[in-house]
């Protein structure tokens, strides 16, 4: 057991631990500031980089289409609506069925101007 | 695409993550020199073995962390250099020749000590240290310059804490072998 004592402490004092140079010590601390940086500069780029993966293209691309054809279908809307309801002042004024036609789509053109025109940002 | 509060907890993590390995490195950077130093027996090579463990902790350091639980993590660490010691030794099939270099341990702290102040001793117990098989030599590098406990030396070597105990005890056995066998010339 002594002996086993001893030759505990004889490794001990043997294998002390090692100070490491002061000039390592600098050297690690600068390549891990670098690392840092360039993680952090990677960071700042991932958006950019989201954007060149094709893989995301599919949900860029599809939100303004979306949008183009939910204002498209809405203003569309828009104008039966409104053609709709001067449909009686039309028929009376119609000497027949093609001037009937031919008033309904002159008022058409006339409500996909207005809605085209309001939809429009003024200057 | 992220929003900018996503962006800003990405950053916010990143720095954090930084933060804690700058931490590890400043609590470990001696026992990882130390654990370099006696595996290969020159500063020139434990330096440069030092550097690699750091930068390749530094590439997995978040999922080490996520992983460890809460756990220290410098049996990670030294798991790391103990993998990159082994591919120092394999890509350059070679063994440190002599215990270790004499502008090292051998000339500095050791007088202090007090309890061995015979430089020879030292030297002789280095030299036996370095004939003992690889895994009983880092065992004891690991519990004695780096007073590593049995649960952190079996997860840098990645053993059972009973075979760690048992690999400890025959180490100190076979090496006292040794120094016996160098004292009384037999070696």
């Amino acid at each position: 057991m002594s002996q086993s004592f001893d030759i505990e402490a004889r490794l001990k004092a043997a294998l002390a631990p090692i100070e490491p140079p002061e000039e390592l010590a600098l050297r690690m601390e600068s390549r891990l500031g670098t690392l840092v940086e360039l993680a952090a500069d990677e960071l700042e780029a991932w958006e950019l980089s989201a954007m060149r993966d094709p893989r995301n293209w599919p949900g860029a691309a599809i939100r303004p289409a979306a949008a183009v054809i939910v204002g498209v279908g809405a203003g569309a809307g828009l104008v039966v609506l409104r053609t709709r309801r001067r449909r009686h002042k039309r028929r009376a004024q119609a000497h027949s069925a093609l001037d009937l036609a031919e008033r309904t789509l002159r008022d058409v053109g006339r409500e996909a101007l207005r809605v085209f025109e309001d939809a429009t940002p003024k200057r | 695409m992220a929003t900018d509060a996503e962006r800003a907890e990405a950053a916010t993590q990143k720095r954090r993550l930084d933060d804690d390995f700058s931490a590890l490195y400043k609590a470990h950077l001696r026992d990882v020199y130390s654990y370099a130093y006696y595996r290969v027996g020159n500063h020139h090579d434990a330096e440069d073995l030092t550097e690699q463990t750091f930068l390749q902790a530094y590439r997995h350091f978040e999922r080490a962390q996520r992983e460890s639980q809460g756990r220290p993590l410098r049996p990670w660490l030294i798991r790391i250099a103990h993998n990159l010691a082994a591919n120092y030794y394999r890509d350059r099939s070679r063994r440190p020749q002599t215990a270790i270099d004499d502008a090292g341990p051998l000339a500095a702290a050791h007088t202090t000590e007090g309890l061995v102040e015979d430089r020879d001793d030292l030297k002789r117990i280095l030299e036996c240290v370095q004939r003992l098989p690889d895994d009983r030599r880092e065992a004891l590098i690991m519990r004695f310059a780096l007073g590593m406990d049995n649960r952190e030396i079996a997860r840098a070597l990645g053993r059972s804490d009973g075979a760690t105990k048992v690999l400890l005890h025959r180490a100190i056995r076979q090496l006292e072998e040794l120094v016996k066998d160098a004292e009384t010339g037999n070696a």
